[in-house]
């Protein structure tokens, strides 16, 4: 293919309908626009953060319809009605969510960058294992799984902390998860 | 202030919120994803475009022609910036490759565009519609084959260690010869990428001729002097906002192309552009601990005295490079008469080598302190033990000169107590856990101090709230937090009253983030201009300030208390002071020390390696939040384990580039890497570092715990591996029978 050929046409572009954090949101996108740009450079929110833009990283997560994905890794317009719930839809500065605020409390962060993934990652690896959801550290199918520091470590091993706060999340977690039993 | 006494009693010493465990004060903002990064600033300016940055598809070379007519016709697009038609622009402060500008290569990914649109999307497809002829022309890429005949080269990490590039005391040779027990081994660690969560980033705007840049950059004055450099420009025409930085790591000490090409980028369209790196761009495009290779001798007598010490490091670089300083420990740790360091340098045509967190003894200590294990076993003697018989309380070099405090011995028998080393089998490979070889593995930590001149401005106003400005950086070291608490303290004020703003090159200019000097340093130059403020309250108020007691909010002398605020009811009460250091310094020798205690368990029939248990226990001076200074130790040891056990950017030494440059095929230690981390400080204070009595504690957690890992691998197995990180294929030949 010559370059000529290859010369981008003008953006095809899309409308989407989106429920972020409770709020109808609708948006007309270029449809090569993934859910995190859509959030991010759209909609403004930008707690949701870019670490690789490749689903290598985990910083992007967001809850979308009851489970967490990586959300540079799709596009915005493969979620017409969905319902995503951002950090931002967590709770906020002065209302903060018993996740948030254990990250807080326990120091589960330092630069704070990979923090929005994490916390959105952790309520959904509570209510995963709460839904009886396995991993590949759990030992029995057949049992209620117990909210143990292997499984936080197995189900959050998708989100990179490169200050290292690993030690202090499980910490996090495990306060939360105590309190919600 | 001038600091050239050692510090007496001063009001940091009521440690009513010094010292104490502390949430940061910026946590509400980061957990809410609240609190802006350089990319996401949309509240600053409006109308921003997009840049796309392409980097050099070649390593060596030169760049013969860029055809961008079909990306300038592309949908959207606003520029295109191309390094042919940019004169090479000059570097900034401690750089070794240029970032832009002229047709020559030095690496791969060097930035040779930039595309301006619309949006993402559009600079995104317009830059994959760019094309490039060059001409390569052959490098040097392999240190292993460069290695021999690399001259000594003095160097200064910039960052404490550094030196000659040889250094000698006694006779080693002699020494070493006449050694009843002697080892000499060879071992290489690999090049590492800082590999921070948030990429590089910038929103640039001009107007007129005066450049705004919000970025992420862990030393604003640096990067305010060297944004003027690169462009230019006056530096009272260039401002730099960075409140808040997604890790650094020492990958952000210095401006980057993000930066330079925002800003070139934002001219060419005529409005303001963001650009971030994209992560595969990040290895090569940026700066990365170099590789090394090397060298360690030790003689010691039957009983386990060193007598002869010998550290040579061969690390690679650019033409005007540096060498990775990771002999600087060997020069201090312990002692022995007769003594032998040296850096040598190789001309390596890879990307830039420069600091990444503890530059020198990250790698230093992953070398020394196997060594010293190594040597410990041919001597029979307990690795704790052999370390404390060989302790130091001066300066090996240079022997009139002691240390201002040293605790490592402390730091050693404390943590060997807490982490239940006695119970350490100290033949290798005898212990099972199920499928599990275990082994228990120590090694000393040890970090200079370094004190840097830094200032900062506070401002009382009429509601007794104070403001601190200064330009200090938080790198998730915990800034915010300390030097609010700093304030707090001086001013007799509770957190909520203090206003804590960074970043800003409108600010007094502070040490900055680096070298873990700056935690200590910038709380110091809090500290001064609160001195000040203090002193103009107590004028306002009528009051000798030295009759003055700043607590509860409240000013008092005598029998009069005058709530603080009252102090600012006619106009808000403002000083500005900078704490600068004398030669303290010089005539003592300012360090840290610490001790890593880890149990690993190898897996018998995969040699899979897991960290059970962590262990450090430091002795770094006051610790101004235990909370967020625990978290920078633990920091520290996850990153020593992927150094230990993962991390390498793996050299094609044919095209001369790190293959893997993202965070899937660069790997870091994830979640289920780390077991739960326990640290120990001891509580101390160094009055020679600065009045806040405390040191730098930001990089010791990762000096030293590669070799703890290292060492407990090695009395799990028997198999002793010198050449880093410990993947399972360099033991499973070796490994032994499972049955």
């Amino acid at each position: 293919m010559s370059r000529r050929d290859r010369v981008a046409d003008a953006p095809v572009m899309a409308k989407v309908g989106l429920t972020v954090n409770g709020q109808r949101r609708e948006l007309d996108l270029d449809i090569r626009t993934s859910l995190l740009d859509a959030a991010r450079e759209h909609l403004h929110l930008t707690g949701s953060k870019k670490g690789c833009d490749h689903g290598q990283c985990g910083a992007c997560t967001m809850i979308v319809d009851g489970r967490r994905i990586n959300a540079c890794l799709t596009l915005a317009v493969m979620h017409q009605g969905s319902e995503i719930t951002t950090i931002e839809g967590l709770g906020q500065p002065d209302n903060l969510h018993p996740m948030q605020a254990a990250f807080v409390k326990h120091d589960g962060y330092q630069c704070g960058y990979c923090t929005p993934g994490q916390i959105c990652s952790g309520v959904a690896v509570l209510a995963e294992i709460e839904a009886g959801i396995p991993s590949h550290v759990t030992a029995d199918l057949n049992a209620p799984i117990e909210v143990s520091a292997a499984e936080i470590r197995e189900r959050m091993s998708g989100n990179i902390c490169r200050c290292g706060a690993y030690s202090n999340i499980v910490e996090a977690m495990t306060a939360v998860a105590g309190r919600q039993a | 202030m001038k600091f050239d006494t050692p510090a007496g009693q001063n009001p940091i010493d009521q440690l009513k919120v010094v010292g104490k465990p502390t949430d940061r004060i910026d946590g509400k903002y980061k957990t809410t994803g609240t609190a802006p990064y350089a990319y996401e600033r949309h509240d600053v300016v409006p109308n921003q475009a997009y840049g796309y940055v392409l980097g050099s598809g070649i390593s060596k070379g030169r760049v013969r022609a860029i055809h961008v007519e079909d990306a300038k016709r592309a949908p959207g697009v606003l520029a295109v910036v191309t390094t042919l038609e940019t004169p090479r622009l000059e570097r900034g402060t401690m750089n070794t490759a240029y970032l832009f500008g002229g047709d020559a290569i030095q690496h791969y990914h060097q930035a040779i565009a930039v595309v301006v649109a619309e949006t993402f999307e559009q600079a995104r497809a317009a830059a994959f519609l760019v094309e490039v002829d060059y001409a390569a022309e052959a490098g040097k890429f392999d240190l292993a084959a460069e290695a021999k005949g690399a001259p000594p080269v003095p160097s200064d990490s910039g960052e404490g260690s550094g030196g000659d590039g040889e250094e000698r005391v006694g006779d080693f040779e002699g020494a070493f010869a006449q050694a009843p027990v002697t080892l000499d081994e060879t071992y290489t660690t690999a090049d590492e990428s800082h590999a921070m969560m948030e990429p590089h980033a910038t929103v640039a705007a001009w107007d007129g001729d005066k450049l705004t840049l919000w970025t992420s950059n862990q030393m604003i004055a640096w990067g305010h002097g060297s944004i003027a450099k690169i462009l230019g420009i006056p530096k009272a025409n260039v401002r730099i906002d960075s409140p808040y930085v997604g890790g650094g790591f020492g990958g952000k000490l210095f401006v980057r192309a993000d930066a330079v090409l925002a800003a070139l980028g934002a001219k060419a369209a005529g409005r303001p552009v963001k650009v971030a790196l994209t992560r595969p761009l990040i290895a090569n495009n940026t700066t990365h601990r170099p590789a090394t290779i090397q060298r360690v001798r030790i003689g010691a007598t039957q009983d386990g005295t060193i007598t002869a010490i010998a550290h040579e490091s061969t690390s690679g670089n650019l033409p005007d490079g540096d060498p990775e300083t990771a002999v600087s420990q060997t020069k201090l740790l312990y002692a022995g008469a007769n003594r032998l360091t040296a850096m040598k340098l190789a001309h390596l045509d890879l990307p830039e080598g420069n600091a990444m967190r503890a530059p020198g003894e990250a790698p230093g200590l992953m070398v020394l302190e196997v060594a010293m294990d190594e040597m410990a076993e041919k001597l029979g003697l307990d690795p704790v033990a052999f370390r404390i018989r060989n302790d130091t309380q001066v300066d090996p070099q240079a022997p009139e000169r002691p240390f201002s405090h040293r605790d490592l011995v402390g730091c050693l028998r404390l943590g060997a107590d807490t982490f239940g080393w006695a119970k350490r089998n100290p033949r290798p490979g005898q212990v099972r856990d199920g499928q599990w070889l275990v082994g228990l593995g120590m090694a000393a930590a040890f970090r200079n101090n370094m004190v840097l001149k830094s200032g900062a401005r506070v401002r009382l106003d009429g509601s007794g709230t104070v403001t601190v400005e200064t330009d200090m950086t938080d790198v998730g070291t915990g800034s915010y937090t300390i030097i609010a608490q700093t304030a707090a303290e001086m001013m007799g004020l509770p957190l909520d009253k203090i206003v804590v703003r960074l970043g800003d090159s409108d600010f007094p200019v502070s040490s900055g983030s680096g070298g873990q000097f700056g935690a200590n340093s910038s709380t110091a130059g809090v500290y001064a201009a609160c001195v000040k403020l203090r002193e103009a309250v107590a004028q306002r108020l009528g009051i000798n300030s030295a009759d003055a007691v700043f607590a509860d909010g409240a000013v008092r002398a005598g029998n009069r208390a005058v709530p603080l605020g009252e102090a600012a009811a006619q106009g808000a009460l403002s000083a500005e002071d900078t704490i600068e250091f004398g030669d303290l310094a010089k005539k003592q020798q300012q360090s840290t020390f610490g001790a890593h205690f880890v149990e690993v368990g190898v897996d018998a029939d995969t040699a899979e390696i897991r960290v059970r248990r962590m262990l450090a226990v430091c002795a770094a001076g006051r610790i101004l939040n235990p909370k967020s200074a625990r978290s920078q130790v633990i920091g520290g040891m996850t990153m020593g384990t992927g150094a230990a056990l993962m991390e390498e950017l793996a050299v094609d030494t044919k095209r001369g580039f790190f293959a893997n440059h993202d965070l899937a095929g660069y790997e870091v230690p994830v979640h289920a890497d780390i077991p739960h981390q326990e640290v120990i400080f001891l509580d101390e204070v160094d009055p020679m570092s600065s009045p806040m009595k405390a040191k730098g504690v930001g990089e010791l957690g990762i000096c030293g715990v590669g070799a703890a890992v290292a060492n407990a691998v090695y009395n799990a197995t028997g198999i002793r591996v010198r050449d880093y990180p410990l993947t399972l294929d360099k033991f499973l030949e070796r490994m032994p029978d499972a049955a």
